[in-house]
């Protein structure tokens, strides 16, 4: 039947899986995006005055992978066309509907709300001084104020910061939503746990803060710019804290189902050891959380230099993101391997070419990083147009 | 405290958003079907759609206004239950114009064995055999009528104008 | 044939109801079915299947289901001894085309017809993010083709496996309980064509259908009980090995 390998049992109408790689890239795409966010709110409402250089970029990375992500969701759906039926009528039983309504909510009235209000001063300048299509496009950001007295700007970074503060909660809104609409399907063992939205959230974090980490060392890397140490010193301490806590929890979660042993666990017991165990143990647990914990835990014990730890960090950056992505395929693909009988294994057949085959996966992955270039082009994160730095851009807070 | 001049911008970004909210509120007006949430969180004009698809078996009244003969003989015998269409398949165009489509020869050998093939799940006392070993490969109507399958029934014995036997 | 007087005294009035019978099954007819008075369940007597797959090939001609994916479906179980934590199940095509001699020696072994199960709490409709999928008034769990997303949540959230994507509409589809035909007074075509009144349609707000008589007085069982979804396919018989 479709041609899909089929061990023991499964109700005929589980064989094929429905949520294909695409519904695995959606959450690791906003968990980015939330987890680069918190990173940005560490400086502007925690006070973490050594992680400001990255401030900008956090904003505009958040931005990017933001705006990617709705693109998976409409390519899996049967009739995108009808995607806009969601804000129309949405069900407010159902945890995807109220999505629509967070998407939008954290897009407009947290995200392109704040990245206004920090780059306005900039946005007025370069209104002025370029020319052309730009000049039009910055002409239409300034909403046909030119305002940047030192008050106006007082005004933007008061409202900016009580902005971030409710950003904070809207981003574990964001990602925890989509946690708590996998953990609250009740049919599916694998996915149904309160745990679900918590675990998503500290592995969004780990995602974001390790992607902004590693954007920032390849800018600076690309422009020539030193690497600020002091700040990414404090971002991979960061990192490794969420990392602890994202582990513990999946351990708990780990534990307590070996423990409890309730109806389904021979049978994802047996997936995870089987079907799951490349992307689960080998590439998630061990490659993807154990490595970089290590080495990060190195970091934090022996005195290394520069180099050094500009090595670890960025090795276990790539690691951190690489096993958080497997991460969300154990749990969005390994949920459909098994069967609702307890019976039987499917198998995932992922086509190459295909509205939601490999190479659609692969170019959802890139373009992000696309648009973040074409963003940093228009709203230079650490410079602003008259060249001076930041940090003196303000003043203190 | 603020200069309300140097927060122009900031009125400015709520009319935007103001305008924003109203044009969504406009669009969901126009949009929303007529008959959305007339009974619960749906189209109810969905009901009447999908109560309107085109119906594929007649069902067992519809037979016996035209196939009486047979139909009282099945009715004496022990295939009293088992319905017209679950031999002869889906024919409620047949029977709203009967013309217009000629019921397909049925395939015997394979049609009977269907239900009466021995099996282990199969209910103990449900007539099953083994064909192979029952009938030595001569076809089931040969000596069972299907419409009154059961061997020595009274029905069977004048059962020669009515459809089977040898078909 | 020959219309003598007396033939046609005969013909009569059997023309007549057979009038009624095809009337009752086209379309316009039926005027009279008030969702309020029915609230619709099933009931399956395991103790009578055969397996045949009439019931499968029935909802398939009479839904046009395409291949490979069912809107019901009949597994066939073997169980050894005591050990029914360990079912052996198989459901080759759904039970389409009956099944193969088993290998297995021994123990218990019965078939299950499954389906949709109609729940009256069901948490298919609760996910659903626009209100494509829905229950009706009269207890007829649907789907709204002309609405629905295909995001395919529903099937996700089914613990009973009921639901597929039509690859020729992209939208959620399952047993609609016949609903274009119990709305006429007719039967699903399962019930219909099922030889030995395994399946049957019982309206549970008509206290004195035979059916729900005897819902009302036998130990019946729904599937995943635990799930809490208020299943409304009962089942006679069914032994606790079931998935």
């Amino acid at each position: 039947m479709h041609g899909i390998p089929v061990e023991g049992f499964m109700y005929p109408n589980e064989v094929e899986l429905q949520w294909s790689v695409l519904i695995v890239l959606y959450p690791y795409i906003t968990g980015l995006v939330a987890g680069a966010f918190i990173l940005a709110s560490l400086e502007r409402v925690f006070r973490v005055e050594a992680v400001r250089p990255t401030y900008r970029l956090a904003l505009l990375t958040a931005l990017a992978f933001l705006i990617v992500a709705p693109m998976p969701l409409q390519l899996h759906l049967g009739h995108p066309e009808r995607s806009f039926e969601m804000y129309l009528t949405p069900h407010t039983s159902s945890a995807m509907a109220m999505f629509g309504f967070v998407y939008l909510w954290y897009l407009m009235a947290v995200l392109v709300l704040e990245i206004w209000l920090d780059y306005r001063r900039d946005i007025v300048l370069l209104s002025q001084s370029t020319t052309g299509v730009k000049r039009l496009f910055y002409k239409v950001l300034t909403l046909g104020s030119d305002n940047i007295s030192p008050q106006a700007l007082e005004l933007d970074h008061k409202l900016g910061y009580i902005i971030t503060i409710i950003g904070i909660p809207s981003a574990f809104l964001l990602h925890g939503y989509v946690g708590f609409i996998f953990g609250s399907v009740k049919a599916n063992p694998w996915w149904s746990s309160p745990l679900m939205p918590v675990v998503f959230i500290f592995s969004a974090m780990v995602s974001g803060i390790a992607a902004v980490l590693l954007v920032y060392m390849a800018l600076c890397k690309l422009h020539g710019e030193i690497i600020d140490m002091a700040c990414v010193d404090t971002i991979a301490k960061y990192l490794f804290y969420a990392f602890v806590i994202d582990f513990s929890l999946e351990m708990l979660d780990l534990i307590h189902r070996i423990y409890e042993a309730d109806e389904s666990f021979r049978s994802l017991d047996f997936m995870v050891h089987t079907k799951l165990y490349l992307p689960h143990i080998v590439i998630q647990i061990m490659l993807g959380t154990m490595m970089p914990l290590a080495l990060l835990a190195v970091t934090q014990v022996i005195r290394l230099n520069d180099a050094g730890r500009r090595m670890l960090y960025a090795v276990a950056g790539c690691l951190t993101l690489i096993g958080i992505f497997a991460m969300r395929w154990n749990v969005v693909i390994g949920g459909q391997l098994f069967s609702k009988s307890f019976l039987g294994y499917t198998t995932y057949k992922i086509h190459l070419i295909d509205r939601e085959g490999l190479l659609v996966a692969i170019a959802l992955t890139i373009l992000p990083f696309f648009i973040l270039w074409a963003l940093i082009k228009l709203l230079p994160p650490w410079e602003d147009v008259q060249g001076e730095h930041l940090a003196t851009a303000y003043g203190d807070d | 405290m603020a200069n309300l001049k140097n927060a122009v911008h900031l009125f400015r970004m709520a009319a935007v958003f103001a305008a924003g909210i109203v044009l969504f509120l406009i669009v969901r007006n126009i949009f929303v079907p007529k008959s959305f949430g007339q009974y619960g969180h749906y189209r109810a004009a969905a009901l009447k759609e999908i109560a309107d698809k085109p119906i594929m078996f007649a069902g067992h009244g519809a037979c016996e206004g035209c196939h009486t003969d047979v139909f009282d003989l099945k009715s004496k015998g022990v295939h009293a239950h088992v319905a017209c269409e679950s031999c002869h398949g889906p024919l409620a165009a047949h029977a709203s114009d009967p013309t217009s489509l000629q019921p397909p020869k049925l395939d015997v050998a394979v049609l009977c064995v269907r239900c009466h093939e021995a099996g282990v799940a199969k209910p103990k006392d449900f007539p099953q055999v083994v064909s192979a070993e029952h009938s030595g490969g001569v076809v089931c109507n040969t000596c069972h009528q299907p419409h009154s399958p059961r061997i020595g029934d009274a029905a069977t014995a004048s059962a020669e104008k009515s459809s089977g036997g040898g078909q | 044939m020959n219309l003598t007087r007396r033939r046609l005294l005969y013909l009569l009035p059997a023309a007549a109801i057979a009038w009624d019978a095809v009337l009752a099954g086209t379309p316009e007819a039926a005027p009279n079915y008030n969702m309020t008075e029915h609230w619709w369940g099933f009931l399956i007597d395991v103790t009578k299947c055969i397996g045949c797959g009439t019931c499968v090939q029935a909802c398939k001609a009479e839904n046009n289901v395409p291949d490979g994916y069912y809107r019901t479906w009949v597994e066939r179980y073997h169980v050894a001894d005591w050990n029914f934590e360990n079912p052996v199940v198989d459901s080759p095509e759904g039970g389409l085309h009956g099944f193969p001699p088993s290998d297995k020696e021994g123990g218990k072994n019965f078939y299950v017809p499954k389906m949709c199960n109609h729940c009256a709490d069901s948490p298919c409709t609760q996910v659903c993010p626009v209100g494509a999928t829905f229950i009706s008034p009269d207890g007829v769990v649907l789907v709204d083709k002309d609405y629905c997303l295909g995001c395919r949540y529903c099937i996700q959230a089914c613990p009973y496996g009921c639901r597929f994507l039509n690859p020729q509409s992209n939208t959620a589809s399952k047993c609609t309980l016949c609903y274009h035909r119990i709305t006429k007074g007719l039967t699903t075509a399962c019930c219909e064509t099922c030889p030995t009144g395994t399946r049957q349609l019982v309206d549970l707000k008509n206290p004195n259908d035979p059916v729900h008589k005897f819902i009302e007085t036998h130990s019946v069982q729904v599937l995943k009980p635990q799930m809490a979804t208020q299943a409304k396919a009962f089942y006679y018989g069914l032994d606790g090995s079931v998935r």
